[in-house]
């Protein structure tokens, strides 16, 4: 489904009272990211209000948060994990995907209610089974453990996307190119792949937005302090930092900052992605 | 063809491996450690039944955490409901700037739960927060609202509906946008008003992406964690708790590996029970465009 310009019908009323609804609702929604934003520019010895902006400005807290925080390895960290967590869900997300929405078989059932199964499961209630699993895998504190959680969890949604994608391409094209003699591999290569471009963009987005944030399982696979990731670094930060409130701002700026530039920049594609996900096929 | 079918099943090795390995056997796994008592990491696990969960049925911490997942879970699926489609309908009326509002909505969406906690801590903390400035300026004495169990009730489930009323928002407007412009003018030259046409048109044909977003919000709801971690830390004392901070405070603090698995079973359960509720629920209710 796109989302398309409509042609309103309310157009002739005078429209003071949806300005003003507007304004109060994009004051309420920025109000938090511009208290973060001036307090990190504030000195801790500064006890203005937190709502008044700085009579100057203050980066030492910035500082402090590059230095003590140990968050340009958070960064690194992040963006590994992130990078492998994706490659995982769209190559496993659209091989997988292909023969569901292709084949008629048995084994399509039993893959159906394994993919519905796992969607169910909350993550952190089965913990204590994944965790004791890991750790007879010696994967604590390693990349590999924490990107493979990641991935098997949020599959389910990448195969349903692009499950959903490959049903709505002509099957007549494959079988145009069984004729000619293409085994599956072939034609998946040749004739499905191609096609996946859009979709592949909204599971990128979804999954990696998901990936750069992730706390539940990074905080029990990702034990070693130079393993954290952005979310760990950030709360070890407010816990080390309570009494410098100013700081943990910062850190936390530097840490939400990534995210919202590139939202900024491919809103539509988040937007398209979060909705292909939400609406039932 | 048949030869075909069998390669394209070959296609399901990876990702079947991986959900098989990394959470169906662990899920097993975990079923299995609910029927036992183990600290989580030692060599001494003991087969103790049904001990955990008798235990679950006693524990008032626990009934008191699945209390405020209730509140967290059913609490943001109506406000995110309510608004979102409130936020939906006056996007999708035609004003300039009605593109901005969408962004803005939208966008915490993008920041991590546990971030936006430590962030709403800036509001509520006792020091200089900004709600003390607020009240401040109405003469009223600070408070510590952190130190009020209600208070910190009230304010996980609303910052995390106001976080998330976006997904919400933007499920509806896709709805609204499919509705055909013709329904309303037929239903404006019956002499239909404004109200009429909501109730008769509007909500009818939006109940597919009423049952969407009701359904993602109340699992989003009932697995809520990040943010009680950040904002409150189950406290004070435990009584903010959702089921998911008190599965990991159990496992990862108390170290009641065994306990901590028969409430992940038990909250599994009951989520895999109200989806269920509430697809029967919706499928009965939609209606033909």
């Amino acid at each position: 489904m796109k989302i398309k310009k409509t042609k309103n019908r309310y157009l002739h009323r005078s429209n003071w009272w949806k300005y003003l609804l507007s304004v109060v609702i994009v004051g309420i929604y920025l109000l938090p990211i511009f208290v973060i934003v001036v307090t990190s520019l504030k000195p801790v010895t500064d006890n203005s209000s937190r709502l008044a902006l700085p009579e100057v400005i203050y980066w030492g807290n910035y500082l402090k948060a590059f230095n003590a925080g140990g968050l340009l390895n958070a960064i690194k960290n992040t963006m590994i994990i992130t990078f492998f967590v994706v490659v995982i869900e769209v190559f496993a997300g659209c091989m997988g995907a292909y023969p569901l929405a292709r084949n008629r078989s048995r084994l399509n059932k039993v893959v159906k209610a394994l993919i519905m199964g796992v969607m169910m499961v909350p993550g952190l209630s089965i913990v204590v089974g994944v965790y004791s699993t890991l750790v007879n895998l010696h994967a604590i504190s390693t990349y590999w453990g924490i990107i493979i959680v990641t991935a098997a969890f949020g599959l389910p949604l990448s195969i349903y996307l692009y499950s959903n994608f490959i049903s709505s391409i002509p099957g007549t094209l494959d079988e145009a190119a069984a004729i000619d003699g293409a085994g599956a591999a072939q034609t998946f290569l040749h004739i499905i792949l191609p096609q996946l471009k859009p979709v592949t963009v909204s599971v990128i987005i979804m999954k990696g937005v998901g990936a750069w944030n992730e706390y539940g399982y990074s905080l029990y696979i990702l034990q070693k302090p130079q393993m954290y990731n952005i979310t760990l670094t950030i709360k070890q930060f407010f816990a080390e930092s309570m009494n410098d409130l100013n700081a943990a701002a910062a850190g936390a700026v530097l840490g939400i900052l990534p995210v919202i530039v590139i939202y900024l920049f491919l809103q539509k594609y988040f937007i398209q992605g979060s909705l292909d996900s939400a609406v039932k096929g | 063809m048949k030869k075909r079918n069998r390669q394209m099943n070959l296609f399901y090795i990876p990702a079947v491996a991986l959900m098989a390995l990394f959470v169906v056997y662990p899920f097993f796994r975990a079923i299995l450690i609910s029927f036992c008592k183990w600290n989580g990491y030692s060599e001494n696990i003991r087969f103790v039944g049904l001990d955990n969960y008798i235990y679950m049925m006693t524990d008032r911490k626990f009934w008191n955490a699945f209390g405020n997942t209730l509140l967290y879970g059913f609490g943001s699926t109506f406000l995110q409901n309510v608004f979102g489609l409130a936020f939906a309908l006056l996007v999708n009326s035609r004003f300039k700037g009605n593109k901005i509002v969408r962004t803005v909505v939208y966008m915490p969406i993008m920041i991590s739960s546990l971030i936006m906690g430590y962030i709403m801590y800036y509001f509520l903390v006792f020091d200089n927060g900004v709600l003390n400035d607020i009240i401040g300026w109405f003469g009223k004495e600070p408070q510590n609202w952190l130190g009020n169990p209600v208070v910190g009730r009230v304010a996980i489930t609303l910052i995390n509906s106001w976080q998330y009323v976006g997904n919400s928002m933007i499920i509806y407007l896709a709805g609204l946008q499919n509705i055909p412009q013709m329904y309303y003018e037929a239903a404006t030259i019956d002499g239909a008003g404004k109200w009429a046409s909501f109730k008769r048109i509007t909500m009818p044909l939006l109940v597919p992406s009423i049952s969407s977003a009701v359904i993602l919000n109340l699992i989003g709801g009932l697995k809520l964690y990040d943010l009680v971690v950040s904002l409150t830390n189950g406290g004070p004392g435990y009584t903010t708790h959702s089921v998911m901070s008190y599965i990991s405070n159990q496992y990862f603090t108390q170290e009641k590996a065994g306990y901590s698995a028969a409430i992940g079973i038990f909250i599994f359960l009951f989520i895999v029970l109200v989806s269920a509720i509430g697809n029967h629920y919706f499928a009965g209710k939609e209606v033909d465009m």
